[in-house]
C-alpha cells in the first residue's frame, strides 16, 4: 500500500535540483565525449563529405608506420611521465604534508608558499622554468657552479635523453602542492589520541607515522594516485608551451596530450585530421577509463576505511 | 513554477536589449585579415592599413595574427566554424591550395591588379592546372648570414666565400674567444630552415635539385643533401653552449646583445636586427664550395593573401585586395618591412641598405626555393616536419647525415610516387 502510494508520487523536487547540474553536464561534458567518439569512427573526404570508416581509424593508429610508432611512444613517454610523478611528486607531498601536519609557527606561510606554483599558470611556470634552465642565460649553472657542481650542468631540456625527465621534474614541482594539501587535510583528521596513546606505549615518532598514521591515511593515497593517474594522461599545456606541438627533441617528450593535438589540428606544413586526432582522444579516454577502473575494482574496494 | 517562468522571460528579454545594444548598426564595413605575422602588427596598423584606409574611407580594415606556429591550425578550426576573418594571409604551396580545393578560399584569377605577377610569383598559390589563382602574392624572403661587423673590424676578419673561408672564419673566432655561430635546435625549425634549406641550395644547384626530388630523378640520400647534413654536423662546435635548448627567440637577442658574431637566418629579420642591435651588421650569402662555382639562393615565395569565401563582404575585400596588388602598397610594404620583397614586378626602390644587399644577390646568384614546400610534403609523414627533427638531429648529433638522408627518403617513399 505505501509503495504504490510512493510510486505514483513522483518525486519532483529531486528532478528539479537535479536538473541543472544534469543539463550543464550532458551539454558540456557528456554530447561533446560521445561525439568525439563517434567521429572516430569517421573519415573525411577531399570535398569534406564524412564517411563512416568503422574501426579503420583504430587499426590505422595500430599499424600504420606514421602512427603506430608515434603512438607507442607517446604511450611510452606518458608511462614515464606518470611515474616520476607517483615516485616523486607523491612521496615528496606525503613528506611536506607529515611535516606541516606536525605543526610549527611558520606552518601557514609554508603551507601557502608551497601550494603557490599550483595557482599559477602554466605558462608562467614553464617561462620561468626556461629562463632558469637557460643555457645562455640562465640562473641554474651559475648557482651550480657557486657550490662546485657547474660540471653538472648541460641543457637539460634541449637533449633527448634529458628533455622528458626535466620537464616532468618541472611538472612536479608545480603540482606538488596538491597531494601536499591531501595528504595534509587527512594528517590533521587523525585523532591525537591515538597517537598519544602510541606514545605512552612507547613507539617512536617513526613507527607512529608509519604504523598509525600511514594505514588511515591509505584512501587518500589512493585518491591522489588515481588524480595524478589522470591529470598525467590529460596533460598536454606545459609540454605544449615549452618544447611546442612537436614537442622535441626528436619527439623526446611527445606524450598523448601534444600527440592528440598535432593530430587533430595539424603543425606547420602538415595538415590537421580531425578524425584521426579524435582516434588519439578515445585510446586517451580508454587509458584513463581503465587506470580509474582498476583503482575502483582493485584498490578502492580493498582498502580499510576507519571511521574516525 | 510561476516565478521561474518570469525569471526565464525577464532573462530573455536583458539579453535581447544587450545584443541590440551591442550589434548597432556600423557606419564601415570592417575587414579583418588572418596572418601568421605578428612581428608586423604596429607596421600594419601604424603604416599600412592607414595609407589604405585614407582612400576608402568606408572600408575599416583589422590586422588579426596569430602566433606563426599555430597558424595553420587554429586557421583551419575558424574556417571549419565559420569565424575566420575576411582577408586570410596564405602560406605558399599546399596549404593554401587545401583551402582553395575545400572551398575555404575563392578563385581571384580575374581580380584586377593579378596581371602585375609574373608565373613564378604566382606560382605558389595557384591550381595545379595553372587555372585559378586564389592568393595575391606579397613577399618573398631571402635567406643569407647576418653577421656582426664590429667584431669582424676589430680582428679584420673579412666575409667567406668558399666553405673553408667560412670554417677558417669560424675558427679563428672561436680562436679569440668568441662565439663564432649562433643558432639553437631547441625550436627544431631554425635547423631546417636556416641551416639546411639556407646553405644546401649551393649543394642540389637550386632549382634543379628541387624539380628532380619532385620528378624523382634526384633522391635525399644522393650526396647533395648528405653533403649539407655533414655541412651542418660541422657547425656544432661553433655554435653556443647549450645550443640544444636554445630557443629562436634566444637566438635572436643572443645575436643583438653582440655575444655571437654570425647569424644563419633570412632577410626577415633586418626590421628587428636594426632595432636592437648595437653594432654594424652585415650580412653574406650563403657560401659555395669552391670559388667560382655558380651560387644559388632561397628566395622563398612566403606570403600571399586571399579571400575567405564566406565573407559577407567580398566587393570591399576585393578593393583590399586589388590595392595589395598595386604598385602603391608594394613600394609601402617593402619600405615598411625591409627584408621582405615584393613579388610584383613593380620597379620598387629600396631605402634600407641591407634589403638592397639581400636583392642583389638576385642579380649574381640564381633564386631557389625551399625545396620541401610544393607537392612533397602533401603526405604523411610530413617532409617539412621530417626536415626539421633531422636538421635538429644532425646538429645534435645525434642522427648521423646519411642516417638523416635515408630516414627522409624512406618517409618519402611510403608516399610519394614521382
Amino acid at each position: 500500500m505505501q509503495q504504490s502510494k510512493q510510486r505514483s508520487h513522483f518525486p519532483v523536487h529531486v528532478a528539479v535540483f537535479l536538473a541543472p547540474a544534469v543539463l550543464l553536464y550532458s551539454v558540456f561534458m557528456v554530447m561533446p565525449l560521445i561525439n568525439s567518439l563517434r567521429l572516430s569512427f569517421y573519415n573525411i573526404g577531399e570535398q569534406n563529405q564524412m564517411s563512416y570508416n568503422g574501426l579503420q581509424n583504430y587499426v590505422k593508429l595500430f599499424t600504420d608506420s606514421n602512427f603506430a610508432p608515434f603512438f607507442w611512444r607517446a604511450l611510452k613517454n606518458n608511462f614515464v611521465f606518470f611515474v616520476i610523478h607517483v615516485l616523486v611528486q607523491n612521496p615528496i607531498g606525503l613528506m611536506l604534508a607529515a611535516l606541516l601536519a606536525e605543526g610549527g609557527r611558520v606552518r601557514n606561510f609554508f603551507r601557502t608558499v608551497l601550494f603557490m606554483p599550483t595557482v599559477l599558470s602554466v605558462v608562467i611556470i614553464g617561462f620561468i622554468w626556461q629562463l632558469i634552465l637557460n643555457p645562455l642565460w640562465g640562473v641554474a649553472e651559475g648557482m651550480l657552479k657557486a657550490v662546485h657542481l657547474g660540471y653538472l650542468f648541460g641543457p637539460w631540456l634541449g637533449k633527448p635523453e634529458s628533455a622528458l625527465i626535466t620537464v616532468s621534474l618541472i611538472s612536479v614541482w608545480q603540482f606538488v602542492g596538491i597531494p601536499m594539501i591531501l595528504f595534509y587535510a587527512a594528517l590533521i583528521g587523525i585523532p591525537d589520541e591515538l597517537t598519544e596513546a602510541a606514545h605512552v606505549d612507547g613507539a617512536t615518532a617513526w613507527n607512529i607515522f608509519w604504523r598509525i598514521k600511514f594505514p588511515l591515511i591509505l584512501p587518500t593515497v589512493g585518491i591522489v594516485s588515481v588524480l595524478t593517474f589522470v591529470g598525467n594522461f590529460n596533460a598536454f599545456d606545459l609540454i605544449y608551451t615549452m618544447k611546442g606541438a612537436n614537442a622535441g627533441p626528436d619527439f623526446a617528450t611527445d606524450i598523448m596530450g601534444t600527440l592528440f593535438y598535432r593530430t587533430f589540428f595539424g603543425q606547420q606544413l602538415q595538415l590537421g585530421n580531425p578524425t584521426m586526432g579524435a582516434t588519439v582522444a578515445a585510446m586517451m579516454f580508454l587509458i584513463i577509463l581503465t587506470g580509474v577502473l582498476l583503482y575502483m575494482f582493485l584498490w578502492a574496494r580493498r582498502v580499510q576505511t576507519y571511521e574516525l | 513554477m510561476r516565478k521561474l517562468f518570469t525569471l526565464i522571460s525577464l532573462l530573455i528579454g536583458l539579453s535581447l536589449i544587450l545584443t541590440a545594444c551591442g550589434g548597432a548598426p556600423a557606419e564601415k564595413v570592417t575587414l579583418t585579415i588572418e596572418s601568421w605575422r605578428n612581428d608586423d602588427l604596429s607596421i600594419w596598423t601604424d603604416k599600412i592599413i592607414p595609407a589604405f584606409e585614407a582612400k576608402n574611407p568606408n572600408i575599416h580594415v583589422v590586422f588579426a595574427p596569430t602566433a606563426p606556429a599555430d597558424y595553420n591550425g587554429v586557421l583551419d578550426t575558424k574556417l571549419q566554424g565559420g569565424t575566420a576573418g575576411d582577408l586570410i594571409s596564405c602560406r605558399p604551396f599546399d596549404a593554401s591550395l587545401k583551402l582553395f580545393k575545400s572551398g575555404y578560399l575563392t578563385s581571384l584569377s580575374d581580380l584586377p591588379g593579378m596581371s602585375n605577377f609574373g608565373d613564378v610569383a604566382k606560382s605558389a598559390w595557384i591550381t595545379d592546372d595553372g587555372k585559378d589563382a586564389f592568393c595575391v602574392p606579397m613577399a618573398s624572403v631571402i635567406h643569407g648570414f647576418f653577421y656582426n661587423k664590429d667584431i669582424f673590424d676589430k680582428y679584420g676578419l673579412k666575409e667567406p666565400a668558399t666553405r673553408d673561408e667560412f670554417f677558417a672564419l669560424l675558427q679563428a673566432l672561436k680562436d679569440k674567444g668568441e662565439t663564432p655561430l649562433v643558432m639553437g635546435t631547441a625550436d627544431q625549425w631554425e635547423a631546417a630552415t636556416m641551416g639546411f634549406q639556407n646553405i644546401g641550395p649551393n649543394y642540389w644547384k637550386g632549382e634543379d635539385g628541387r624539380l628532380a626530388l619532385i620528378k624523382g630523378t634526384a633522391k635525399f640520400t644522393d650526396a647533395p643533401y648528405i653533403d649539407t647534413w655533414k655541412d651542418l654536423a660541422a657547425w656544432k662546435p661553433f655554435l653556443p653552449s647549450g645550443f640544444e635548448a636554445e630557443k629562436y627567440p634566444d637566438s635572436q637577442s643572443f645575436f643583438t646583445l653582440g655575444k655571437g658574431v654570425i647569424y644563419p637566418t633570412g632577410s626577415w629579420e633586418i626590421s628587428q636586427f636594426e632595432k636592437d642591435s648595437k653594432f654594424k651588421l652585415g650580412i653574406f650569402p650563403p657560401y659555395v664550395q669552391k670559388a667560382g662555382d655558380a651560387c644559388y639562393i632561397s628566395d622563398h615565395t612566403d606570403i600571399a593573401m586571399g579571400m575567405n569565401a564566406k565573407t559577407p563582404h567580398a566587393a570591399e575585400a576585393k578593393v583590399f585586395l586589388s590595392w595589395i596588388a598595386s604598385d602603391e602598397f608594394a613600394k609601402l610594404y617593402a619600405n615598411a618591412l625591409p627584408g621582405f620583397f615584393p613579388l610584383s614586378s613593380a620597379k620598387v626602390t629600396l631605402d634600407d641598405p641591407l634589403a638592397n644587399e639581400f636583392l642583389s644577390w638576385r642579380q649574381t646568384c640564381k633564386s631557389t626555393i625551399r625545396n620541401s614546400y610544393q607537392i612533397l610534403s602533401r603526405g604523411e609523414p610530413n617532409l617539412e616536419n621530417e626536415l626539421w627533427r633531422v636538421s635538429a638531429g644532425v646538429i645534435n648529433g645525434t642522427i648521423t647525415p646519411d642516417d638523416a638522408g635515408k630516414q627522409v627518403q624512406d618517409g618519402l617513399n611510403k608516399w610519394y610516387k614521382p
